[in-house]
């Protein structure tokens, strides 16, 4: 490659990479999926309670999940995700949620609703509801809930009603009593109305727990985390701003200490940064505060092979090589030195990622992505960035020997 | 040179590991929720206060023997045991009805087994990893590294837990990333000074394994103290510009890094040496 050659394709990688850092770092960071722990959210994991003679099998959970998602989608938030972790547990996870207190109550009630009569016979449940629907008295101003009964429902309720005139009608949520209207007559077009002493809000959560039916099992909340979005955003955009000064002072140390190579350094640790984050776009990842650390450690890695590689090319040309013959040889040696050191960290993220969970697996993803990419990037790019500097210039002084 | 020095380097080892040892012994870590159970509310409160009146606002509804302790910018962390939603709502109103304005900035609730069942976890994975990267040193090098290695490795995760267990810094589940992180720093740093051994040995009949070993050390021993430095940068910027969440977290993978760098080329070395010598 003649001299003139180098210094085009040298400019125009260069030129794109400024490019591309430049426009595409707030995309890529704007697309990534943010753990809760960085941008506030509400995660709760719920424990199926088993009760004896009914196990909790597959089935149950799956219902279970649709339930939870019918009531979460109406809370009308963007983001969730609802998933079984294990045979009994329900991961639920809902970013950005403004008050993430109030939606665990509507997760985790069962809402078993009855109808029962004086004597606690259960004449109609919940079971038999095609349709719940908060609203207000518009003379009293009280709210009360709406329900429509199917066809086998109206009619149970209208046998319950017709054979209870005069006498309470007892309502019943997961074994506690809101109400007890005394029946008047018997109501047989299957619409009755529950009162309570509602507020609006309180109203609609019921209306919410009725419309997406009961649960099949009784769920207890065995981890929940509501982190407001105020301190998500706070700790993530000062972390965000602390990581790039002490990137970019990390750019100035390669840069004093290792002269030309250190420029080429700094060159490929910017594509690395750019790949990752593009590949974790593309994955799909999630990056959370241990990925952070993972990113962290892969950056560091991602560095210490630029520094391997220069390091040997110097005692290459301390040896007597010329700069050619040093940067083929350096590389030849550094190459398996990088294989090796990054493929043994490698293997652990791998068995981190199969057999961790939650802040293990968030680790062992980013790392393991940085860790290809890593192989990737001071292999292959960063040896031809040298290549062509070495076309440049033969003076071996711009490489601190 | 090094190896001749080592035991100057067992001796300083001990002397950073044996209190942080003790003090696990006798203190333990200071385990947070994640892994004991409980529930922390974190809130900003308006008007500034003392902790101990926070504590107090807190007993109409039973809560006076919480935990409170107060943090920058008017932020107060309350620790309990187990709250439920009803329990949450009641301490806020307290702190409401005391304070006036109060902000809710998280609230976290864990249940005991979920703890244990994380920190067990936790363990199995890294065993196994260990056993895995061990497997693999192994076929790459030769046995004796791979068990240097690992030994270097237990020595560095060893200062961090005595240092975290000797000011008692609570210790979360990100806990566990960092120390993930000294892990995989550690045995990179040791593979690179290994890698050379294992070059400086090839061909060779009957090598001298202490000058071998000195002079691995020697060629590689500018690569290991810059690429610490920049880490040490980098996670220093973070330690002291980033978030106050993370504070604890970025101090783990600092102490663990520094402790790495010095084993890779103070203990793992001659480790290495103690073993191939009784071979």
């Amino acid at each position: 490659m003649n001299r003139t050659m180098s210094i085009v394709i040298s400019a125009v990688i260069v030129a794109a990479l400024l490019l591309a850092a430049v426009f595409l770092q707030k995309p890529l960071v704007n697309n990534l999926d943010l753990g809760l722990d960085l941008r506030g959210g509400l995660r709760v994991v719920l424990q199926a309670e088993e009760k004896p003679g009914e196990p909790i099998t597959e089935d149950t959970i799956q219902k279970a999940v649709g339930i939870l998602r019918d009531r979460v989608d109406s809370l009308g938030v963007r983001e969730t995700s609802l998933y079984p972790q294990g045979k009994d547990r329900v991961v639920i996870e809902i970013a950005g949620e403004e008050d993430p207190e109030a939606a665990v109550d509507i997760l985790k009630n069962v809402a078993q609703l009855e109808f029962q009569d004086e004597k606690g016979n259960v004449l109609v449940s919940g079971k038999n509801l095609i349709d719940a629907q908060a609203r207000i008295n518009q003379n009293s101003q009280e709210a009360y809930v709406e329900l429509k009964f199917d066809k086998e429902g109206a009619e149970a309720f209208a046998k319950a009603t017709s054979a209870n005139v005069g006498k309470p009608l007892v309502i019943v949520l997961d074994g506690e009593v809101i109400s007890a209207p005394r029946v008047n007559q018997a109501i047989t077009d299957g619409n009755a109305i529950i009162e309570g002493d509602f507020e609006a809000k309180e109203a609609q959560d019921l209306a919410v727990l009725l419309r997406s039916g009961a649960l099949p099992v009784s769920f207890t909340v065995l981890e929940k985390r509501s982190i407001g979005p105020s301190l998500g955003a706070d700790s993530l955009e000062k972390s965000l701003k602390a990581g790039i000064i002490g990137i970019l002072a990390v750019f100035i140390f390669m840069l004093g200490y290792y002269r030309l190579p250190g420029l080429i350094a700094d060159i490929s640790i910017l594509l690395y940064g750019l790949l990752v984050l593009g590949s974790m776009v593309l994955l799909n990842a999630v990056l959370t505060l241990p990925g952070i650390a993972a990113f962290v450690l892969s950056i560091g890695m991602a560095v210490d092979a630029n520094i391997i590689i220069y390091e040997r090319i110097k005692e290459e040309i301390r040896w007597g090589k010329t700069l050619q013959a040093a940067i083929d040889a350096g590389f030849k040696r550094a190459f398996w030195t990088i294989f090796d050191s990054n493929l043994t960290t490698l293997v652990a993220a791998v068995v981190l990622m199969y057999f961790g969970t939650g802040t293990v697996k968030g680790f062992a993803v980013t790392l393991s992505i940085g860790l290809v990419i890593n192989m990737f990037t001071a292999l292959t790019f960063t040896r031809y960035l040298l290549v062509l500097a070495s076309n440049l210039t033969k003076n071996i002084r711009l490489y601190g020997v | 040179m090094i190896i001749e020095r080592r035991k100057i380097f067992y001796i300083i080892s001990l002397i950073l590991i044996l209190p942080g040892l003790a003090s696990l012994f006798v203190n333990g870590l200071n385990l947070g929720i994640d892994f004991r159970g409980g529930s922390i509310v974190h809130v900003r409160i308006a008007t500034d206060v003392a902790a101990t009146e926070v504590r107090e606002a807190l007993a109409p509804v039973g809560q006076e023997k919480s935990e409170v302790q107060k943090s920058a910018d008017n932020t107060y962390y309350i620790r309990t045991s187990e709250l439920d939603q009803e329990q949450t709502r009641a301490i806020i109103n307290a702190l409401k009805t005391r304070f006036g304005e109060v902000e809710l900035l998280s609230a976290e609730s864990v249940g005991a087994t979920i703890g244990r069942e994380l920190s067990l976890n936790a363990l199995m994975a890294l065993g196994l990893g260990l056993a895995l990267m061990l497997v693999y040193i192994s076929f790459r090098f030769e046995w004796t590294f791979g068990v240097a290695a690992v030994l270097a490795l237990l020595h560095n995760v060893l200062v961090v837990l005595g240092v975290f267990s000797i000011f008692q810094w609570e210790v979360n589940s990100p806990f566990i990333a960092s120390i993930l992180t000294v892990v995989g720093f550690t045995i990179n740093d040791t593979i690179v000074v290994f890698d050379r051994v294992r070059e400086n040995l090839r061909g060779i009949k009957k090598p001298d394994y202490l000058n071998i070993l000195n002079k691995s050390i020697l060629q590689v021993v500018n690569r290991s103290i810059n690429t610490v430095l920049t880490a040490v940068i980098t996670l220093t910027a973070l330690l002291l510009l980033g978030g106050a969440t993370i504070k604890f977290f970025v101090a783990a993978m600092l102490i663990g890094f520094v402790a790495g760098a010095y084993s890779s080329i103070c203990i793992a070395s001659p480790l290495w040496y103690e073993i191939k010598k009784s071979d």
